[in-house]
């Protein structure tokens, strides 16, 4: 079952004249990571950033189509694509989280990382708050690292640490999708590994999306894979398939290292 | 010829050291008779040129007799007549002091405390005033207003950042004060107006400053609070106001500097009293307007006290900079 369904979406940003997304009809599968990948500017970071809409935060983007995504209390479907108000961005924020190319730890502790995205939703309960850090930062395999430090400062923490300081704080908020902004492209290879195993383990609790420039990284943790190329979603499929017996031309010489 | 580079370039920067050490010694040496005559009390007192009686015997009468007091004080103004009349008169140095032993009766006391109080007090008003203005300028500026907005304001900032000091100044004396007037009471100079109108001077530096280090604040960190349900609101105070922290702590310090020097608006707007200000809308004088007012006819202890107002400024305002620095230090690492 798809937890996001994208139908015909274009995406145009402010000042440019042809869309740098066309057409693009794509599901992303409930408890299951879907593997963006495509050479650079191909658009993949550019239709991650839409599906929580961060896009907004700077005025003048043009969409088309539709993003819906599945309310997991209701089970409906609602069009992310229609919100205006601030508080239904904050909710959308909150059921669709990020986490970005570069480690982004806030300038305060380890604890109040992971924790503000419970405060900002409003939970003050000292012990809720306290619980709910720990199984995040044990659901990121970093507790055993950080129990002892969760009042020093978050900046003192390694890339690699500070990345999955990252997920615990995406993770905190129980949100029903992750998307991954290529989380592992500043980290060295045993980082990287130590996240790819996370990220595998998180899909038993949420559904995830990844852009990757790292076709090895695409075919280790991915179920599906989307490939994708000046804008267009040329295939989608179950990533053996997409791997192992692409349909498309362009997907076979991407995927062989042909271009690229 | 690399050589004479090198010389030339380390002359020069040696040249900062000298003149800065220079500055302070001559400070020092001709602060030194008001320093060794009035101590650290210097601070603390707050009478400035007064005649007082310093005579034993003398001292003992007044305990004794009211009508004496009285007889007392008419002396002293009669010193006090003489003394000008022999500065007038006769400016030789030597023959005031003879004057000053032969009478034996009184001695002028100089207190820096007044001065010292209300450079203080106007850079303190001025502070209160100006950071919460400055920090909504800059949030304004940083995270709110569009693109093009954003950079006309900006431009009137520096615009207002590069106006005169003197103009403040007028401004300040025939606008705002009756203005402050109005709604506080009182008088119109008093340190309430020079402290006010100081804070519009230091607000464009503060404004600047904030702005430019909230602008470093790296969007990948904004956006990430942002994927979190975080509003604006806080972000801004979560996110960006912790991470320009050191920025707004240096140009809060830049901008103190700047408060504590300032002579010519505070000098039409403080009213030049050596009076220790009972309220906020009282008038009272600072450091540089002290100086700026009496080196004209001060000569003997009295310019020597000015010198060591001057030091006592120096070193105020070199311990805030030095506080800046170790701020930007600290930022740099």
């Amino acid at each position: 079952m798809a937890v996001m369904k994208i139908k015909k979406f274009s995406f145009t940003y402010p000042g440019v004249d042809h869309p740098s997304l066309k057409n693009i009809t794509l599901p992303i599968e409930q408890n299951k990571i879907t593997a963006l990948i495509g050479p650079s500017g191909c658009g993949k970071s550019t239709l991650l950033r839409s599906m929580n809409r961060i896009h907004d935060l700077y005025p003048g983007n043009k969409y088309d189509g539709k993003i819906e995504l599945l309310d997991l209390e209701t089970g409906k479907y609602n069009n992310i694509l229609e919100i205006k108000k601030e508080n239904e961005f904050i909710k959308l924020r909150q059921q669709v989280g990020m986490i970005f190319q570069k480690p982004t730890p806030f300038p305060m502790s380890i604890f109040d990382n992971v924790a503000y995205g419970l405060r900002i939703a409003g939970i003050k309960n000292r012990s809720e708050l306290q619980d709910r850090v720990e199984t995040a930062l044990k659901g990121s395999a970093l507790w055993k690292e950080v129990h002892d430090r969760l009042d020093r400062s978050a900046m003192g923490l390694s890339g690699g640490q500070q990345q999955r300081l990252c997920i615990a704080r995406a993770v905190a908020v129980k949100p029903e999708v992750l998307l991954f902004d290529e989380p592992t492209s500043a980290l060295d290879p045993i980082s990287t590994g130590a996240i790819e195993e996370l990220i595998v383990e998180l899909k038993k609790d949420v559904s995830i999306a990844i852009v990757t420039h790292n076709m090895q990284q695409a075919s280790r943790i991915s179920d599906y894979t989307a490939f994708m190329y000046l804008g267009d979603l040329i295939e989608y499929d179950k990533t053996e398939n997409i791997f192992l017996n692409p349909k498309e031309q362009q997907t076979e010489d991407y995927i062989t290292g042909r271009f690229g | 010829m690399e050589k004479i580079f090198q010389k030339l370039s380390l002359s020069s920067a040696s040249l900062v050291f000298i003149i800065l050490i220079g500055i302070f010694i001559t400070l020092f040496s001709a602060a030194k008779p008001a320093i060794d005559e009035f101590g650290f009390d210097f601070i603390f007192n707050p009478d400035w040129n007064k005649e007082v009686v310093i005579d034993a015997p003398q001292a003992a009468q007044n305990t004794q007799s009211d009508t004496l007091e009285d007889e007392i004080i008419t002396d002293e103004d009669d010193v006090i007549i003489e003394d000008e009349d022999d500065m007038i008169a006769d400016e030789d140095e030597e023959d005031m002091m003879l004057d000053d032993e032969d009478e034996a009766l009184s001695k002028t006391i100089y207190g820096g405390l007044v001065p010292i109080v209300g450079t203080l007090l106007t850079t303190l008003i001025a502070l209160v005033f100006a950071l919460p203005i400055a920090m909504g300028i800059a949030v304004f500026l940083a995270e709110i207003a569009p693109k093009n907005i954003s950079y006309f304001v900006g431009i009137a900032i520096e615009l207002l950042a590069a106006i005169p000091s003197i103009i403040f100044g007028m401004w300040g004396l025939y606008y705002f004060a009756p203005i402050v007037a109005d709604i506080v009471g009182g008088y119109q100079v008093s340190l309430l107006t020079a402290g006010l109108v100081l804070g519009v001077m230091i607000l464009p530096f503060m404004a600047a400053i904030t702005r430019d280090s909230m602008n470093t604040t790296p969007a990948v960190l904004k956006e990430s609070a942002y994927a979190l349900g975080a509003t604006k609101f806080e972000v801004i105070k979560d996110i960006i106001f912790p991470y320009s922290k050191v920025g707004i702590i240096g140009s809060i310090i830049l901008a103190l500097g700047r408060a504590l020097g300032e002579t010519m608006a505070v000098a039409f707007l403080i009213g030049s009293i050596f009076v220790l200000p009972e309220a906020i809308n009282d008038p009272t004088i600072s450091i540089p307007v002290a100086m700026a007012n009496n080196f004209g006819e001060a000569s003997g202890l009295g310019e020597s006290a000015l010198f060591y107002l001057a030091l006592i400024l120096f070193v105020i305002s070199f311990a805030v900079i030095s506080l800046a620095k170790f701020y930007f230090l600290k930022k740099a690492k």
